[in-house]
């Protein structure tokens, strides 16, 4: 019985629910293979229902069979393709209209399908009687009622939708065919006719193909193109054209327009048959909220204060235990060199490369965490959708609108995430130039970056006590971080709109759902994934490049004459009786002079200043080139590769000199905020390179984005470095 | 951009003149088969009624069918509607 395992396709509206219901459909066995938050593929998960196995596939959101943007083109070829044995259409029952118009194209791909309602309860509270069975007789369909946050109606739903699996034929029978009135019923039929002939099952059933040559669907033209013979598809092209022209002489409206109010027209008739007393009351606490969230003068500043709640609360939260953890790894790093005879190599690999290198990064996983757990709530609340609103105005100032947005505040989080939500956004000159703009807003991997520098350069001072709420100095530097980077972006967007992608944004439609409390299995999911990610990336990618690192600061060593300078001055030191606290004083100044002569001598340093001198007017010395040469591959990079260049080999009965020390010791405030500046500019990371590559299908966008970025990213911080020093910073 | 066809019984207009609370009828875009297509799948098809929930510093929020959407900046000057008589 359960040798083949079934697929089922889960389709519906976006915000129905849809997720939610495969998360509980499949418990937690689902592959991740998209970052939470954008279902912008096909995802997988398994189940099984009276022993048959199941593969459950959640596609991305959609509203209808045509699609307008990448991810609904997934859904829809999925669809289409027959990649699923039966269809689940997850209905949003306080939605039921606009709900339906969905499923009176389901039913015509040729795939049996089932109706899930979901959040039936909540319809039921706001007093809607809907009546199942009717319903479910007019359409020809199984309907179950489900609440998928409760975990209610499941079993039901895989059962039906099995049985509808193991009969097709029975099933497709039953389902109803929506009528779209004598007139163009005769045009349909006239067309299916034609369709018929070109003899094409794979691109679809003739009445499908009527009607989408009656819509002229741009897709469907397209595969038929690919598939039919060229004559016999001129001819049913010129009777397609000559039908949307009688049509349109008819109704003075385009076809497609005249079929979705048809659809529109079935799906009514059938709600006031099958629903009672639809009081509309599911919007009255979002609206409340929405008085002021979308305010047209409140809307902007609540936005600008909610972000910089974020990154206050990031850090607040986020840095002690971050000191915590910096803290154990010092112990940590000083217990390894205790195992083993000084000088050992290995031991100096463990204790100064991975645990300085890689220990650095993972140090900062609270406060990632903690940014992935505020952009969720932004998401899964339904607040996001309200920053696109409130936004608009001046995304149309550079030549976008609200919508791309929504990838940029993703970003925050992670860019290659907010790269594949570009894929949400109808025109292709709107998703390019958003998407080559997106490195610039500073992600989760930079926050690391600034955290260090800001606790090295900045210590913690309250400047500002509004109502309780203290605004930190560290707080303020890194929001102004982050609108120097959305400043940047918009500013480049403008740019590219003048230039590359000249022309009018395109059209902003987008649903508003109703603000929602998001479950918290929901948000650990949407904390666990990223942040998992960043400690695999720590554990594999970054550990590899920190052992190079390593590899290439230890040799060659220092030549034995000059070990034993540095061996006489410690003694010398020792021999002058000096009190506790100036005696590790200065042999710390000793042991910092020797690392530094150690590094110049070791491979790392030679290749370092050699490429210094490029990097020179942005005010960074060769240390500093060295560990931004290692940001090329990831952000956080940085900190890793820094902290393997100052591990400082401590001797007994001394202090180690933490990378926080050792930097302030080197360099100035300037410096510190000029390698924020470069880090959040310049080349963006491996991963976010690949993403652009693969979402706009040509290497020459990624080459462009790493190009334009390097070198705003030198003049931007060369310029901050001369003026700033010039003032005497 | 209509004012030439406006009548004092019924008059049509950019959605972007209208009022917060108005209910309108909506008659179409200007220039885009695609977008008006794209409207009415999500719900808004030619004569139904939609009413302003909220007009920001250029976009809209409308009620259409019990669902709110946001209609940008760009698009209001561009629907046109008609108002409804109470």
């Amino acid at each position: 019985m359960s040798q083949e395992p079934l697929t089922i396709a889960l389709v519906g509206n976006p915000n129905s629910g849809k997720t939610t219901l495969f998360n509980a459909l499949t418990g937690r066995n689902e592959h991740v293979g998209n970052y939470p938050g954008v279902t912008v593929e096909e995802k997988y998960g398994q189940a099984d229902s009276g022993g048959q196995r199941i593969r459950i596939a959640d596609l991305p959101g959609t509203y209808s069979m045509t699609a307008y943007t990448q991810e609904e083109i997934i859904t829809r070829n999925f669809l289409l393709d027959h990649k699923a044995d039966v269809v689940i259409h997850v209905i949003d029952c306080s939605n039921l209209e606009r709900s339906l118009y969905l499923t009176t194209q389901l039913l015509l791909i040729g795939l049996p399908v089932v109706l899930a309602f979901n959040m039936f309860d909540r319809a039921e509270a706001h007093g809607w009687r809907i009546d199942i069975a009717k319903l479910s007789n007019l359409l020809g369909v199984p309907i179950v009622p489900t609440v998928a946050s409760k975990g209610k109606g499941q079993d039901e739903l895989l059962a039906k939708a099995v049985a509808a699996a193991n009969d097709p034929a029975a099933s497709l029978a039953r389902q109803a065919i929506p009528r779209y009135g004598d007139d163009l019923e005769q045009e349909i039929e006239k067309l299916a006719a034609l369709a018929g002939r070109l003899n094409l099952p794979g691109v679809g059933h003739p009445r499908w193909l009527a009607i989408k040559l009656l819509e002229s669907d741009a897709e469907t033209i397209g595969r038929l193109q690919a598939e039919a013979d060229g004559q016999a598809l001129a001819q049913v092209m010129k009777s397609a054209d000559d039908a949307r022209k009688r049509v349109a002489a008819m109704y003075r409206d385009s076809a497609e327009i005249v079929l979705a109010d048809r659809r529109y027209g079935f799906v009514s008739g059938a709600c006031q048959e099958a629903v009672k007393h639809t009081v509309e009351s599911r919007h009255v606490l979002s609206d409340y909220i929405d008085s002021v969230a979308t305010n047209r003068y409140l809307g902007l500043p609540i936005f600008a204060f909610m972000m910089y709640l974020v990154f206050q609360v990031t850090f607040w939260l986020g840095n002690p235990v971050a000191d915590l953890l910096d803290k154990g790894k010092e112990m940590l790093a000083m217990w390894v060199r205790t195992l083993g005879p000084e000088g050992s190599i290995w031991i100096s690999l463990l204790a100064d490369g991975v645990i300085e290198g890689v220990g650095a990064v993972l140090v900062f996983v609270p406060l990632i965490a903690l940014l992935f757990l505020a952009i969720a709530l932004l998401e899964s609340t339904g607040y996001m959708a309200r920053a696109a609103f409130v936004v608009d105005n001046l995304m149309h100032r550079v030549g976008l609108h609200g919508k791309s947005f929504i990838p940029m505040l993703i970003g925050f989080g992670c860019t290659v995430p907010a790269i594949m939500a570009t894929r949400t956004l109808e025109s292709r000159r709107d998703r390019l130039a958003t998407m080559l703009v997106l490195p610039l807003i500073s992600c989760g991997a930079r926050l690391p970056v600034y955290a260090l520098i800001l606790a090295a350069f900045f210590p913690r001072r309250v400047v500002l006590n509004l109502l309780g709420l203290s605004m930190t100095n560290q707080a303020l530097l890194l929001f102004l971080i982050y609108l120097i980077g959305v400043a940047m972006a918009l500013l480049a967007v403008r740019l590219l709109r003048k230039t590359l992608f000249a022309g009018e944004a395109g059209s902003f439609v987008m649903e508003l759902p109703p603000y929602r409390l998001p479950t918290v299995r929901a948000l650990l999911r949407h904390i666990w994934v990223p942040t998992w990610m960043f400690v695999q990336k720590a554990g594999t990618v970054i550990l590899a490049a920190v052992v190079i690192m390593w590899t290439l600061k230890t040799w060659p060593q220092l030549p034995p004459d000059q070990t034993r300078q540095f061996e006489a001055q410690r003694a010398q030191i020792h021999s002058e009786n000096l009190p506790a606290d100036e005696l590790s004083q200065r042999l710390q100044e000793v042991n910092i002079q020797e690392h530094h002569d150690q590094l110049l001598h070791s491979a790392i340093g030679r290749v370092g200043s050699f490429i210094a001198p490029v990097l020179k007017p942005c005010g960074f010395d060769w240390k500093i080139s060295t560990a931004l040469m290692g940001a090329l591959a990831a952000k956080e990079m940085f900190i890793g590769q820094m902290g393997v260049i100052y591990a400082v080999h401590e001797r007994p009965g001394q202090q180690a000199v933490s990378l926080r020390q050792a930097l302030v010791h080197d360099y100035t405030q300037l410096q510190g905020f000029c390698i924020m500046l470069f880090i959040l500019i310049a080349s963006p990371c491996m991963a976010t390179l690949a993403a652009t590559w693969r979402e706009s299908g040509s290497i020459k966008w990624p080459a462009f984005q790493w190009s334009y970025l390097t070198i705003l990213a030198w003049l931007v911080t060369t310029a901050v470095f001369q003026v700033g020093r010039l003032l005497g910073g | 951009m209509m004012e030439h066809r406006e009548t004092p019984a019924l008059p049509v207009m950019p959605l972007s003149v209208a009022l917060v609370g108005q209910t309108v009828t909506f008659l179409g875009v200007d220039g885009g088969n695609g977008i008006t297509h794209r409207l009415a799948e999500m719900g808004l098809t030619p004569g139904e009624r939609l009413e302003v929930v909220n007009r920001g510093p250029g976009p809209f929020i409308v009620d259409v069918r019990g669902t709110r959407l946001v209609l940008g900046q760009g698009m209001v000057d561009r629907i046109q509607v008609r108002t409804v008589m109470e």
